[in-house]
């Protein structure tokens, strides 16, 4: 069983100047299995995903206690080398953020910063990756085209696309298909199913449907603290604790 | 009750439309006024000449070299350290008291009256550095002078990349420098490029902080060295205007000089928005 952990967090706390915002977060993440962590707005959900790449380091004032393990290798260890994590644990973001390049570029951006200089690999990886993300047949035959000229729906698959280029082992969503229309989301939720044969994926959601129809396991977050983590499931039909309960059943967020 | 809003509103309207037309006017009549009285001085011998007879007759291509040329050297120290300290202090510094001194430092600088520059740039540049009256002073002095605006520009241009890009490419294993080259840049180099421009077309047009510096009342000679005197246009019209042999005699020539800066002061900031609408379109933004 341990050899499964990809990922996990021990009584991590995080701090912006004094307030805290995280208290003691302790979840395994298994390999190539989706996690949702849900919770009503500002429960730091959101703030828990980004510890986990430390994209939190961008922000001024700010202090992390407790250890995140990736491989068993703690990820703030002042040895780690937070640009190869980074790689290594790949992000999607709320709104589709597509650099104003075109496709083919978006895509082989992670590959050359990380200093991939063959031409052919590149173009065999990019059309990889934009397979893998499921909008290769919507873009190929405008591959060189600007990707800011694509919907929102497209724009979100051609960012995990890219995400994927640089070959992640933990893929980390925050909120990704808050900004798309039904059929939008309907598209990435199948990709995340599929996605996750391979990778292992952390997902955070305001939305609990679509939790139950992703995740094998759901956390829930509330006001910085885990509350209750289970299978998803269980969490969503025999709820452990009352204040699940009453979040799941839309009493109180 | 309707009717005293509508009034209302129509009133603040025609004031705001009156402030644009009286702006609108002004730039009119400046160029009306020194194309009706300079045109006629403009002909291929005085932009292909040195002024001769005491500068009553002959052309002014030393004045126009000489401008270029301070240009050049202008661009050349203000746009790299201007554009530099922008991505430090926009992208790398941490921002507190620090960054907020010397961005205050920055400010002033550009409050700074152009003469004191021209002071300064002779104390400096001209003495202490033994560059005497030269190109190289002159453009110095310019330089430092245009750096604020360089910078100012240039930060704004960085603040408005939306963050969104910088985390997309951080989170994808890219170094802060890689996202600062490969992804900011491209997307703040249209208004780099243009505010910069503009900074460098006001330069252009500056007399005193080189008066002492860099341009000489006169010299045929076109410069072969940074560190040759020049002769430069807003100072040739400086001189014509309030100190030539014949104030009088020569007014035609102050305004074809006055129209050919103008000239080249407008082809610049010209220049800058066709470039900036062409980059833009490439991005798609």
């Amino acid at each position: 069983m341990e050899s499964n952990i990809k990922m996990r967090t021990e009584n991590l706390d995080f701090f912006y100047r004094n307030f805290q915002a995280l208290h003691h977060i302790s979840i395994e993440f298994v390999q190539n299995r989706v996690t949702a962590l849900i919770g009503p707005s500002g429960c730091g959900k959101s703030t828990y995903l980004r510890c986990l790449n430390r994209m939190n380091d961008l922000i001024p004032g700010i202090t992390v206690k407790g250890k995140a393990l990736l491989d068993n290798q703690d990820i703030y260890d002042p040895s780690i080398d937070v640009v190869t994590l980074r790689r290594r644990v790949g992000m999607v973001f709320q709104k589709p953020n597509p650099f104003p390049k075109s496709i083919f570029e978006n895509i082989a951006y992670g590959l050359k910063v990380n200093g991939v200089k063959d031409k052919a690999k590149i173009t065999q990886i990019v059309e990889k990756s934009l397979k893998q993300a499921a909008i290769w047949d919507e873009v190929k035959y405008r591959i060189n085209e600007s990707a800011l000229g694509l919907s929102g729906g497209q724009q979100q698959r051609l960012c995990i696309a890219r995400a994927l280029a640089v070959d992640p082992e933990v893929l980390l969503m925050d909120e990704p298909a808050s900004a798309l229309d039904p059929i939008a989301t309907q598209k990435i939720e199948e990709l995340i199913g599929k996605l996750s044969s391979k990778l292992t994926i952390i997902i955070v959601t305001h939305n609990m449907q679509q939790a139950a129809r992703v995740s094998d396991r759901t956390a829930f977050f509330y006001m910085g603290k885990l509350v209750e983590i289970n299978d998803t499931d269980t969490l969503f039909t025999k709820p452990g604790l009352k204040q699940t309960e009453d979040y799941i059943t839309g009493r109180f967020g | 009750m309707i009717k005293k809003r509508l009034f209302m509103q129509k009133m603040c309207f025609s004031f705001l439309r009156m402030a644009v037309l009286i702006n609108g006017a002004a730039l009119a009549v400046i160029l009306y006024f020194i194309l009706s009285r300079g045109w006629r001085a403009i002909s291929w011998e005085f932009l292909t000449q040195a002024p001769r007879d005491s500068m009553t007759a002959g052309g002014i291509l030393p004045c126009i070299v000489g401008t270029i040329s301070l240009c050049l050297i202008t661009t050349f120290v203000a746009l790299p350290i201007g554009v530099a300290s922008a991505i430090y202090l926009n992208e790398y510094a941490t921002q507190g008291k620090l960054v907020r001194i010397i961005r205050l430092g920055i400010n002033n600088l550009a409050g700074v009256p152009s003469i004191v520059f021209g002071l300064f740039g002779l104390a400096f540049f001209c003495i202490v550095l033994k560059m005497g009256v030269s190109v190289a002073a002159g453009g110095l002095t310019l330089g430092i002078m245009t750096l604020p605006v360089i910078i100012g520009a240039s930060e704004e241009a960085l603040k408005s990349v939306p963050n969104t890009y910088r985390e997309a490419s951080l989170a994808m294993g890219a170094t802060k420098w890689q996202t600062i080259r490969r992804v900011i840049l491209p997307v703040a180099f249209p208004g780099i490029i243009t505010g910069s421009i503009l900074g460098l077309s006001r330069a252009a047009g500056e007399t005193a902080p080189i008066m002492y510096t860099g341009a000489v009342f006169f010299t045929p000679d076109l410069p072969t060295s940074i560190f040759d005197e020049v002769m430069a246009l807003p100072y040739h019209i400086y001189v014509l205007a309030t100190a030539g042999t014949n104030i009088e005699a020569t007014r035609h020539l102050q305004y074809g000089t006055a129209l050919v800066l103008i000239v080249l002061v407008l082809g610049m900031n010209l220049f800058a928005i066709i470039l900036r609408s062409k980059m833009r379109k490439k991005l798609r933004i």
